[in-house]
């Protein structure tokens, strides 16, 4: 890896998006525009006596999982673009190499999607009254962790896409199943034991475990730290996955 | 001087068809080498070959003294796709600045690309928005901007008009002037005068390895179309008499 390689495609990718405005404006109004949404479906439902409210509970998970959804596809689709439009090809004959460009993608998208869920946690905690122990730029932190792994998985997956069609199919393969079994909806230690044990493969169920740990305490624990490990560490596996997939040379 | 390119035996196979069946030749320093054939002929793949992105079967690529693809090529080495392959969400500036950047020119040598391939009036648009031909200059200024030892260009030309096709010969014979090699791809036959040497390939053969004057000399016509076609007819008439 090159620092100025991977500065100067970093800013280029930020560059592309920044020419989208509509993109920018739906990354950055949408997620607020759900946990809106969320606000009003929770608020007539009665909280039960010593737990955190539905909508705390909820909309602290949801604030992960916006960037996780929306930057998977973004990310698939963006190097999609690269291979089909023959930018790839002609990058992997000048100097760049194959990490410059995925780290490129991970730190512009992650950048991108902690933005996102500042925003969002900013709407969240300021105007929706969301309520947690812990601190709100943890909940950024580990939001932003959570980008990097779902462009990771992103560009691990555009390999195996020949088309955007197909492309945007991966996100139920890869996104639904790991918020089915993440422990939003049943809680993991309620689920049959290999239920249990596909969600403790799954990244996603550490990024949920970790947010719900700053939900309960008002210090980052020690298990939050080991889960945000376990989710960056998720996310450099992909990221040198990906890698493999990149050839200089195809047929 | 030793040659930029020396191809030896090369043969390649894109799936299950072979696309080139032992290619041979050399491509001299400081010249413009025009690669001439019909399309699907494998002038692509072997471009690919030289810039090392091509899976190849067997026989040997030299480029600049190194084995095709080696990583110390690539600071060297300029390739223009035969599909523009510049970010259309990107302006013409942003994109050669980001592929000057990649081999560490400055932003001034991006500029100085630009105005070559006259864009100088379109460097802030998007390229997006810009028409076919535009965009495939766009493309030429990105591969042209490390100022390279060897550029290697799918064909450039496709889509430009008369006199903007003459400006861009006259800037890679200026360039091959001042020591660069040029191997330039055409499927257009009145573009092959332009070059100093020729390759002429049909179905993944060398028909012709030579200057376009010997190529002449040797078919008795003028028109290199009409030599093609004799040296292709000819190269038919002798398979057919050893099948």
């Amino acid at each position: 890896m090159n620092p100025r390689i991977l500065a100067v495609t970093t800013g280029r990718i930020l560059r592309q998006l920044r020419h989208d405005r509509r993109t920018v404006a739906l990354l950055v109004v949408v997620p607020t525009a759900l946990l809106t949404l969320l606000y009003f479906m929770y608020a007539d439902q009665p909280t039960p006596p010593g737990q955190p409210s539905f909508f705390d509970r909820v909309a602290l998970v949801m604030l992960g999982i916006f960037p996780f959804i929306i930057m998977f596809l973004v990310t698939s689709i963006a190097m999609l673009r690269e291979r089909t439009t023959g930018t790839l090809e002609r990058l992997l004959t000048t100097p760049l190499g194959r990490l410059d460009l995925l780290f490129g993608y991970g730190v512009a998208f992650g950048l991108a999607g902690a933005a996102q869920a500042a925003v969002a946690s900013a709407a969240a905690y300021g105007l929706l009254g969301l309520d947690t122990a812990g601190s709100a730029w943890l909940v950024v932190l580990i939001a932003a962790v959570n980008a990097v792994l779902a462009v990771a998985l992103g560009l691990l997956c555009s390999a195996f896409a020949r088309t955007e069609f197909q492309a945007v199919q991966f996100m139920p393969v890869v996104v639904l199943p790991q918020l089915l079994l993440c422990g939003l909806f049943v809680p993991r230690g309620q689920m049959a034991g290999w239920l249990q044990a596909v969600s403790d493969v799954l990244p996603l169920s550490y990024a949920v475990e970790a947010l719900q740990q700053v939900g309960a305490h008002a210090e980052p624990t020690g298990t939050m730290w080991r889960d945000v490990a376990v989710v960056a560490g998720a996310a450099v596996v992909a990221l040198v996955l990906a890698a493999a997939t990149l050839r200089r040379r195809s047929g | 001087m030793e040659d930029a390119i020396t191809i030896r035996d090369l043969v390649v196979d894109r799936g299950r068809r072979r696309v080139l069946h032992g290619i041979g030749c050399a491509v001299p320093r400081g010249s413009v080498t025009g690669l001439l054939g019909p399309s699907g002929s494998g002038k692509t793949t072997l471009m690919r070959a030289v810039v090392g992105v091509q899976v190849v079967g067997s026989g040997s690529v030299t480029v600049l003294g190194q084995p095709a693809g080696t990583a110390a090529l690539r600071r060297r080495v300029g390739y223009l796709t035969q599909a523009p392959s510049v970010y259309a969400d990107l302006t013409v500036r942003e994109n050669a600045r980001y592929f000057s950047a990649l081999h560490g020119r400055r932003a001034a040598d991006a500029d100085r690309a630009v105005a070559d391939v006259g864009l100088a009036g379109a460097a802030h648009q998007l390229v997006g928005t810009l028409s076919g031909g535009q965009r495939s200059r766009a493309s030429l200024a990105c591969a042209l901007v490390g100022e390279p030892e060897l550029i290697v260009l799918d064909e450039p030309t496709v889509g430009q008009d008369p006199v903007l096709r003459a400006d861009l010969w006259a800037r890679f014979h200026a360039l091959a002037a001042a020591g660069t090699t040029l191997l330039v791809s055409s499927h257009v036959m009145d573009e092959a005068a332009r070059c100093d040497r020729l390759l002429l390939i049909r179905q993944g053969r060398l028909v012709a390895d030579d200057t376009p004057d010997a190529v002449r000399a040797r078919t008795g016509v003028d028109d290199l179309e009409e030599a093609f076609l004799r040296l292709i007819r000819a190269g038919e008439t002798r398979e057919g008499a050893t099948p």
